[in-house]
This record gives C-alpha cells, structure tokens and sequence, in this order.
C-alpha cells in the first residue's frame, strides 16, 4: 500500500511532509505559473523586467489589487464575500482629494489615517449588516456597492480631483522606490504580512478559518461569531480604503470610473490564489500571488502580441480553471482520505 | 402484481387552504410589492411633472425591457439558490456577435440575431454544465465567465462600435406596439415569454421541481428530481434569454459594442430580489419580480423627471434593495420585542404573539 | 468532592413558539458518577441538553451548577463554566486540522500571543494516546468516519477539564471495539471525580456503565433509580408508559413471487458483493450497526447513489443505476431514513409534498394547477389519517410521526410494488409507531414487496418475514423469522470480518 496521510504520525518525517506539503500548495503553484508568464514575457521583450520602468511597474500595478484581494481574502474565509471594495476604493480615492483640496498643509501620514478609517467606517456598515441582519453578504453588498458608488458620484458631481489638487510629495510617493522597491508595494507587502500573520498565528484569526468551514458549528462551539464576521468586514472596508489613498498618490486623478470593477478583480484573484469561495480555506499568500499574477498578465498580453483587450476573456479563463482544478484536487484528497480510512479499519 | 391500496377508505378530508382567497393574495411579498408600486405610480402621477406624459412610459418599458427579460429566468435561478451573474456579459457578447456577423460576415439580421442567440445558449450551457454536473458554486462560476464572455466580446470589437444597422431592424425596436400607445414594440415579446415562463415555473411539474431544489435539494432528489438537468436548462436558458436581450439592446440603441449592458447582473438581481425572492431560494414568484421590475423603472424615470442624477437614484435603488431583504428579519425582531413587553403585561396574550411571531419567521425562513 | 451535587436541574420548561418541548424535566447528577438520562424519542432529553449546554434558554425551572444557580446565554458561558456536551452529530470545522479542531479559541500561547503549534500538536497527540486510538493530529477534519469524528469531539471534551460532560447518544455508530474504548475513558473520567451523563437507547450498555438512571416521557420527568435496583423491562415500561406487546401486530401474508433481485452490489469503500432477493408479501429486515452499509445498500437499490458493480432487477427487468426515475417507473418506493432532509421539503405545503412523485400524472394538457394537486393529495392524506388542518398548511411544524404519515402517502401514491423504509419509526410516539407497523403489516398482507432497515433490533424481529445482517458492508448473515433471534444477529452485526485476505486484494487490484 502507498503512503497515506493516515499512517502513524511517527512515521513521516518532517522533511517528508514540509515537502509533501509543498508540493501541494497552491501557492507554490500559481507562483510557478506566476513566474513563468515573467520569464516568457521577458524572452519576448526583455524591457518588461530588465528595464527599470519595466521592473518597477512589476511591482508597482498590483499593488492596488494585492490590498483589496488580502481584504477580500479574510471576508471570503469566513464565508462571506464583500463585493463593495470597488467603490470603497473610489468613495476614499475622492475623499483624499477632497482633503488635500479642503486642508492644503494636512500631512500626508493623516490623510493615510483618514482616508483608512473611512474606509473601516464604510466596512462597519457592511459587517453591521450582515452579522446583525441575517442575510447574505452578496445581497447586502451588493446593496451597498450602489449606495457607495452614488454617494462617491453625487459628493463628486461634475469635478475630479486632478494631480494639481494634490501636494507633490504625496504624489511623489507613486512612484518613489526603496532599494529599487516602489513604496506603494512596500505598503502592501506590510499589510499583506500582517495579515497573513495573524491569520495563521493568532486565535482570532483562527476561528474565522473556523466560521468559514462550518458557521453553525461555530455558534455551537461558542465561537463569537458575530464579533469575528464584523471585524473581518471592517478590516476588508479600510484596506479598501487605504486602497482607495494609494490609487490617489499612484494615478494622481481620481476620476468617476475610480474603482470600477475591481471587487470581481479582488474576488478572481482571491479564487486564483486558492480561497474557497465557501470558506474555511486558502491563504492571503494565495490571494496576493494571484493578485500578482492577474495584474502582470494582463501587463504581458501586449506584450507578446495579443491585444489587450482580451486581458478580460484571460482573466475570465483563468477564475474558471482555478476553481475546476480546486475541484479535481479536493475530490481526488476526499477519495486518498477515505481510502486511508477504509484500511485503517481492515488494519 | 397487485398495487398497494388501503383496506381503509379515505375516512378523513381536509378543505384545501387553511385561509381565504383574500388573505393568502393580500399577506405576501409580492403583493407588498405591487403595492408600492402603485403608490409610487398615484404619487408620481400626482406631483412628478411630465410623468403622466406618454412618453415617460414609452421610455421605462423601452429602458427596463433587458432587465424584465433576463428577470424571467434569473427569478428560477435564484429559487434553485443558485445565481448568474454573467447575463450581462452574455448580453454585450450578443450585441457584438450581431454586429460583427452583419457587418463582417454580412449576414441579415435575423441570422445573425439566430446565431447570438445560440452562443448564448453555449454559454448559458457552460455555466449549468460546470455548476449543475461539476458541482462548483455558481457564484464563483459566474464571476468567472462575466470576466470570460465580456473579455470575449471586447476582445472580438476592441473599443469600436458597429452602428451600422438596417433602419428597418432598428425602428423595429422602438415602434409602438400600435401607432401613438405608450407601449413598446418589445413588449410583445416579452409577453410571450412572459407567459411561457409562469406556466413554467407556476404550472408545471419542472417549475414544483425548481421550487423543491430550493428548498432542500436532498429530497428532491429522493423524489426523483432531476436536479442536475433542472439546474443545466434554466442556465442554458438565462443565457439564450440574456443574447435576444442583447440584440434588443443593439439595434435599440442601433449600436453593438464589446461594453454595453456593463453591470446589467446587478440591476436585474436587484430586481429580482426587491420582488420578493429569496436569495436563499425556494421563495418568490414571478408577479413580484416584475412589479419589482417596473418599480426600479418608476422610481428611476420619476426621479429623472425630477433631475436627480443617475447617482442618487442608484442610492435610492440600493436602499431599497438593503432594506427589502432586511424587512423579513426587521420585522421578526420588532414582533419579538412587541412580544416580550406584551409578557409583562399579559402572558397569555404574549404566549400567542410569540407563537405568531415563531410560526411567521419559519414561514418566512 | 463538593457536597452540592454537580449538575441539578429542576422543573425546567422550554416551548418552541406553540410547541412544548420540555414541560418539566429534573435530573440531579453527583460528582464522580455515570448518570444515564433514558426516554423514547421526543422525551425531551436532547432539549434539556441544549438547555445545560447554553443553546437554548430555559423558559422556567431550577439549574444549579455545583450548587449556584446559572442561566447560560451561549455555549462559550457553559464552556467556561466546565460544562461540555458531545452532540449525536459531531460538530466539526471539515478543513481544520484535527488538532486545530480540539483546541479552537483556546489554543496554547507562546511567546507573543503567537500560537504555539508544536505544543498543541503533542498535547493532541497526548490525548489521542490515552483515548488509545492513532490519528495524525495534522490530517484535516474532512473524510473522518464518523466513530473518529466522535473520538475527535471526546477529545475536545477531555481537554476542556470539564467537571460536567454530557454524552448525547454517543455510542450510536461505534462497534464493539471502539465502546469499549470510550467506557474505558467514561469510568477514568468518573473516577476522577467528574459528573457525566449518558444518553443512549442501547439498555446494556446502561447497565455496562452507568450508577444511576433518569426517565423522561412527554417532556416530563418520570423517574430516578439506581442501576442496581432496577430492570430493564421496569424502565421500559416507565418510558412507553404503557405495555408494548401490541407494537409489533404482524400477521402472516402469502409470500409470491421475486420482486427484487440485487446481484453482487458493490461500491468502493462502502458495500460489497451485497446479493439478495424480495418477494411479494414479504418483509426483509435489514439490520446491523450504524454505519455498517444498510442506508448505503438501499441508497444504492433506488439510484440516489451509484454503484460500482452489480444489477438490480425488478420482476427480471434491469432497473438503470442512478437514476430514481427509472426505479420509481419500475415500482420502487423509498422511504428515507432522515424525514427533514431527505423525506420531505419540511417548507412545502402538505399537498405538494404528498404528489411530489405522481405530479407528472396530474397535467392537464401539460400544465399542473394546486387544484389538480390538491385532489390528488387529499384522498391519500386522509387514507393515513395525516393530521393536518388544511393541505396547504406545511410539513415543519407536524411531528414526527405525522411527517412520516406524508412521506408515506407520497410514495404510496405512486402505487409501487416494492416498498424500501429506512428507520421507519425512528423519532415517532408510540402510539403512531404501532400504527405504522400495522400498516407496513397491511401492505404486505395485500402483496406489496418490503425492504425494512431498522436499528432497534425488535422492530426487526417483531416486523421481519427474513432478516439480513449487514456488517462492513457485506451481509454476513440470511436469519428466517424463526432463526433470528437477539444473539444470532448481533454476533453477526459485529462480526469480524473473516476474509480480510480477500478484501486486501480487492484493494490492490
């Protein structure tokens, strides 16, 4: 009989299992292909990596999306899902403006500060709803995705904030680079490591796995459910709206289309990344590498001469073929699972 | 062989409905619904200038007739508690495919219209195939082939438009349906299907099936219910559905582009939902989901009429929908606060509103 | 040892909206003893749990932990308290590790608040020893039988340090072995000074384990006594409230032809080369332990599940797999063992649950009205006597026992020749159980073919014409009426399978 998961703990080796495990993960795997648009690209051009623009928009374009799939990322695992990021993103982007417009001198750590917050106030309103309200994530969200987005276009009127209503050193900070690394990325890498930290690490981020693989379990267990789902919308709303600051410093006009469909962005690259859509599993490593790799394919698709208008088909293709290899996988897992068990008893 | 009877006779019978007529058509969703819809209409009627004018109804049935049409099988979706949101996706791919194939293929556009209309039932069939047979979440799934087939659409067209229509085609979509009425030409259609889809899904042994779906999908299938194909058809035909929306909208407009009828998915489940169907499935009936409809209709041209922007009334829109999903467990809350102060005063009577307000939030869910 | 008791509930009442669960229940557990808590289904044992558990809150009525009164609002307080509950359903997160599932919301802390896995993983590892069983702390939650799933929720128990541990039904898919084991740890537990108490329908096990034993009927409690002072028939009779021999009025009927032939039936992992036949008039039992295949068998018969290999045959003619259209045309009916979730649509009115199989029949020119439905419906509800005011009235508030009369006449309806009944009485009054006896009898008498799983062993002696016993998903035994007796057929429920050599090669061929 082959090995199976079920044979006594002792006799794997941790060596054995670190390797097995990695072999496994789905982070490993969608970095390889990850890696391997970068190289083919490069063979094609070598401008888009050894070039410095092209190395740092590299890093730099997913930046936006890497912050909204991490917040994503957690609301999904608790069996949820938050699709009003997008115009979190554009209320906040507004809202940033606005304040350099409104307060000239203000420094550019509390416009972060604010537009953050704004963004968790937004999220509050969200999670609120949800965990007091009983009905679906999708449908409430849904709901507020119009009032956020109409709230952004009527506050916005006719005027958009252009580069010159905001202070130079904040917009310095689009394309400023620490040891060839774009801040805004930095910026995210941090969020992204906090994040993942806790998830793995602390208890609370635990039990949101937990609410996600089985809510009423949960309620039985004596979980605080309610308490866990809210934060997990509050902290989805204000790394929108820290989103929504960095789209500012990056683009440095902040126009009605702000935002505009990034939630089902967020939502692809979460799936990519390995989330379970139902919860319960998947990584923020998973999601950002997806945000990453969603983002440079569509950078690469010009590049080696397919129009770029079918980035969108690429990205559909690829949400698709996640989730039926997600599939192929666990059923094959279910079946070794059971397998295991079926000898155990005749052992 | 014989079949298994009873010795004993039927000794019991029962009436058939356990409230009148005018209870069971008065306390529900749907006709909650139709009532504010008809409040909205006297009010706007009553103070909105212009509202009455023929026009205004000419232009909401001429606007919300994708969203009516793709409503039909999105409301059966929905009570299988499944969703799609690639319908919009389907409809701009559509409205391309007509275009490209009368332009470049130079096909009339009846054969063409055939065509889009079968692509969109392919997608519609990749959708139940991967949802209904694979088994994965049509959430998931749909997100993804609403990227997929509007990626397909803007990649066949880039940013440019085909306007290049036959006048007769694009009259043909803005006629009335007899010469000077209020009512659009797409309205005949829409009756149709209309019609097609209530027998469906009210009048037929497929429609109960649905219904059951939704409700505890196990036992239907331990009635015989065959889930997966239910499941299959109804996407395969939200997808045709949504590609004859899509050439409506073309030749409407008289224009085919890669992004028109972008976020149609959220307008036509707000719709659906705010007509009282529930996203949870198993509830929900079609009368609501037009009222629902037409109401999202009223309230937008009545609120145009008053120069609104398109930015409030989308908040008014959004509201609505929050609000309309939240009233089932609103009012089970505020009847479960009724019911505790009533305990102080009377137990007896407080027994009873509980046992009310119980029975109500199962009937409910 | 304190000298309050540990556990005291008195006179505790819980009604759901119009329905009373629990009229007054009393049970009064000491420190350092077994205590089972015995009642028919709907006695209102598993309410009363949920009340000492925190899920519910008791409407009236004494609780006193360790002698202070308490009134728990969730599960977290009853926890704290050093209460812990094992449900009839393990209540696991599927993509956790087991370890992760024994320790949620109070994993071991290392430095900085961090996790610390190593430790947790020993200690699970720890626990897994002294339960004696060997499950890799790592694996997920996913595809555990469900005897590893309880190990897994006793575990979570031990690790609690509960000084209260309440068992609900826990032995219900265990064998032989793997009781053992969990009375082991149960008397360890005891002996250490906590208060467990025990809920099961197996009455040896009672007398195997337990010091003191509490009967509940109706939502009342009946009666406490010592395991010493009393008998088995003495409790029986508390519970029924009344004598039992008329439950079982079989009565002999002609026995025909074969009706169903299932030939070398086999599914990977669940049944195997499973043949038997049934014929007109005759009742087959099928029994054996919980999780022993007998559900899957007849899952597999009807076509809601799909086999590997082997037919079905029905009158000669081949029944397709998978396909519960096909059995249904072929006169198959099934009744399943879980009413709410797979028996009826508990949310669809009576009517429609009664012709959901026939609804096809009912058209006129293609279309279905409620009128059509409702006369239907309404002769084949009254035939069984359900209890209903109205047909449009729904299935979710009926009792178990009407719910049952539904599914009954929905598939009576459909006039099959071969009736499959799962668990036919489980969560029934025994007023209706009867009823229900008598009328599978009836059924018989006038030529139908039945196919009855049962686990309460005189439910299959008492109905069954023939008895066959399945464990491990193989029959390993064929009993005629007068053959069957208690002994015979749980020697050969929980037989160890003997041709393990032959299952090796199955497998690694």
């Amino acid at each position: 009989m082959s090995d199976t998961l079920l044979v006594e703990p002792s006799a794997v080796s941790p060596t054995q299992r670190v390797v097995g495990g990695l072999l496994r993960s789905r982070e490993i795997a969608v970095g390889a292909v990850l890696v391997l648009v970068v190289v083919l690209t490069t063979i094609k051009n070598p401008n888009f990596l050894f070039s410095s623009d092209g190395w740092r928009d590299l890093l730099l374009s997913p930046s936006l999306l890497l912050l909204l799939a991490v917040g994503q990322t957690v609301v999904i695992i608790t069996r949820n899902v938050d699709l009003s990021v997008g115009s979190i993103l554009g209320l906040t982007a507004y809202f940033t403006g606005k304040l350099f417009v409104d307060h000239p001198g203000l420094p550019i750590w509390v416009v972060f500060l604010a537009g953050t917050a704004m963004g968790a106030l937004l999220g509050l309103v969200n999670g609120a709803l949800v965990a007091f309200g009983k009905v679906p994530a999708l449908v409430i969200t849904l709901g507020t995705l119009y009032i956020y987005r109409g709230i952004f276009l009527s506050w916005a009127g006719s005027d958009r904030i252009n580069a010159g209503d905001m202070p130079s050193d904040f917009l310095a900070l689009g394309t400023k680079t620490i040891l060839t690394i774009p801040v805004l990325t930095i910026i995210g890498f941090v969020v992204l490591a906090a994040v993942g930290y806790y998830l793995y690490t602390a208890r609370g981020g635990r039990e949101l796995y937990a609410i996600g693989s089985d809510p009423d379990a949960a309620v039985l267990y004596g979980l605080p459910t309610r308490t866990r789902v809210l934060s997990a919308f509050v902290l989805c709303g204000a790394l929108a709206g820290l989103a929504g600051v960095v789209y500012a410093a990056r683009y440095g006009t902040v126009s009605s289309g702000a935002g505009y469909g990034m939630e089902l962005q967020a939502v692809g690259a979460a799936v990519i990344g390995g989330v379970a859509i139902f919860g319960g599993s998947g990584t923020v490593w998973g999601a950002a590498i997806g945000a990453f790799l969603l983002v440079t394919i569509n950078r690469a698709l010009p590049v080696v001469g397919i129009s770029d208008f079918w980035q969108r088909a690429v990205v559909g293709a690829l949400i698709i073929a996640a989730i039926v290899l997600d599939r192929v996988f666990s059923a094959r897992e279910e079946r070794r699972l059971v397998a295991a068990r079926d000898e155990m008893r005749k052992s | 062989m014989t079949s298994a009877t009873l010795d004993r006779s039927a000794s019991r019978t029962y009436p058939a409905y356990s409230r009148p007529l005018w209870r069971r058509a008065l306390f529900t969703r749907e006709f909650a619904v139709i009532a504010l819809l008809i409040a909205v209409l006297f009010y706007s009627n009553a103070n909105v200038p212009n509202f009455d004018s023929p026009l205004t109804m000419y232009y909401l049935f001429l606007d919300i007739a994708p969203i009516l049409l793709i409503a039909l099988p999105m409301t059966m979706i929905i009570i299988t508690g499944e969703i799609d949101l690639s319908v919009a996706s389907v409809v701009g791919l559509s409205s391309v495919l007509v275009g490209v194939l009368h332009q470049d293929a130079g096909m009339s556009i009846p054969v063409a219209g055939a065509v889009a209309i079968l692509v969109g039932a392919v997608c519609g069939a990749f959708n139940g195939f991967l949802v209904a047979y694979v088994g994965l979440p049509s959430l998931a799934v749909t997100i993804g082939t609403l990227a997929l087939y509007r990626g397909i659409a803007v990649g066949l067209l880039g940013t440019k438009a085909v306007t290049d229509f036959p006048e007769k085609w694009t009259d043909l979509a803005k006629e009335r349906i007899t010469e000077g009425s209020s009512y659009p030409m797409i309205l005949v259609p829409f009756l149709v299907l209309a019609i097609v889809f209530v027998a469906l899904l009210h009048f037929s042994p497929f429609g109960r099936g649905v219904y059951e779906i939704g409700l505890n999908d196990e036992a239907a299938h331990f009635s015989g219910v065959d889930v997966e194909r239910t499941k299959f058809w109804l996407f395969v035909m939200a997808g045709a559905v949504s590609a004859f929306a899509g050439i409506y909208y073309t030749l409407r407009f008289g224009s085919a582009r890669g992004d028109n009828a972008t976020g149609l998915e959220l307008q036509v489940i707000a719709a659906v939902l705010l007509g009282g169907v529930s996203i949870f499935g198993g509830r929900g009936a079609l009368h609501g989901v037009l009222a629902g409809a037409v109401l999202i209709g009223v309230i937008s041209s009545a609120m145009r009429l008053e120069s609104y922007t398109v930015n409030v009334i989308n908040i008014v829109i959004g509201t609505l929908l929050v609000l309309s999903v939240m009233s089932t467990s609103l009012l089970a809350w505020v009847q479960g606060q009724l019911a505790r102060r009533r305990v102080s005063h009377s137990s007896e009577t407080g027994q009873r509103r509980q046992a009310a307000a119980a029975t109500d939030s199962t009937n409910e869910r | 040892m304190t000298d309050s008791p540990a556990l005291v509930l008195r006179d505790v009442a819980k009604s759901f909206g119009a329905v009373v669960a629990l009229r007054s229940g009393s049970l009064e557990v000491e420190p350092g003893s077994i205590h089972a808590l015995v009642g028919e289904n709907g006695a209102g044992k598993s309410t009363l749990v949920k009340i000492v558990a925190g899920v519910h809150r008791r409407d009236a009525g004494t609780f006193q932990l360790h002698g202070t009164d308490v009134d728990f609002g969730s599960t977290a307080e009853s926890k704290a308290a050093g209460v812990a509950v094992i449900y009839q359903e393990p209540t696991l997160f599927p993509d956790l590790s087991v370890t992760e599932n024994i320790f949620m919301g109070r994993q071991p802390l290392g430095r900085g608040r961090r996790i610390d896995r190593a430790a947790m993983y020993a200690e699970a590892e720890q626990l897994f020893n002294r339960l004696g069983v060997a499950i890799d702390p790592r694996r997920p939650a996913k595809g555990l039988s469900i005897a590893d799933q309880q190990i897994i929720e006793i575990a979570k128990a031990i690790s609690l340090d509960a000084s209260v541990l309440i068992m609900d039904e826990p032995t219900a898919a265990l064998s032989g072995v793997e009781v053992e084991r969990l009375f082991a740890v149960a008397r360890s537990l005891r002996d250490e000074g906590r208060a467990l108490v025990f809920i099961s329908h197996r009455f040896d096990e009672v007398f195997e384990l337990c010091d003191t034993v509490t009967v509940m009927r109706d939502g009342d409690y009946v009666s406490t006594d010592a395991i010493a002072d009393t008998s088995v028939d003495r409790i029986v009779s508390r519970m029924v409230g009344r004598e039992v021999a008329e439950l079982f009025p079989k009565t002999t009927a002609e026995i025909g032809d074969v009706v169903l032939e299932v030939d070398g039936l086999s599914s990977l992992g669940t049944f195997h080369d499973v043949s038997f036949t049934v014929r007109s008039g005759e009742i087959v039992g099928l029994a054996g332990l919980v999780g022993a295949g007998r559900s899957e068998i007849a899952r597999a018969v009807f076509g809601v599940d799909t086999y590997d290999t082997g037919s079905v045959r029905m009158s000669g003619k081949s029944v397709a797999a998978h396909k519960p259209r096909a059995a249904i045309r072929a006169g198959i009916a099934f009744v399943p063992e879980d009413r709410r979730k797979q028996g009826l649509v508990t949310d669809a009115s009576v009517a429609r649950n009664v012709a959901a199989v026939i609804r096809r029949g009912l058209t006129h020119a293609g279309l279905l009205t409620n009128r059509d439905e409702n006369r239907a419906a309404g002769p084949w509800a009254g035939r069984l006597e359900v209890k209903t005011s109205a047909l449009d009235m729904t299935a979710a508030t009926m009792s178990g026992g009407n719910q049952q009369k539904v599914v009954l006449a929905k598939w009576l309806a459909t006039e099959p020749r071969l009736l499959i009944i799962d668990e036919p009485t489980r969560g029934i009054d025994v007023g209706t159980k009867a009823e229900v006896h008598r009328l599978l009898s009836d059924l018989a008498g006038q030529g139908l073919a039945i196919l009855m799983i049962s686990s309460e062993l005189p439910e299959v002696l008492g109905m069954a014409d023939r008895v066959l016993v399945v464990c491990e998903g193989r029959i390993t035994a064929e009993l005629s009426r007068d053959e069957a007796t208690p002994e015979r057929v749980m020697h050969a429920a929980t037989a160890n399978v003997t041709h393990t050599g032959e299952l090796h090669q199955e497998a690694t061929a």
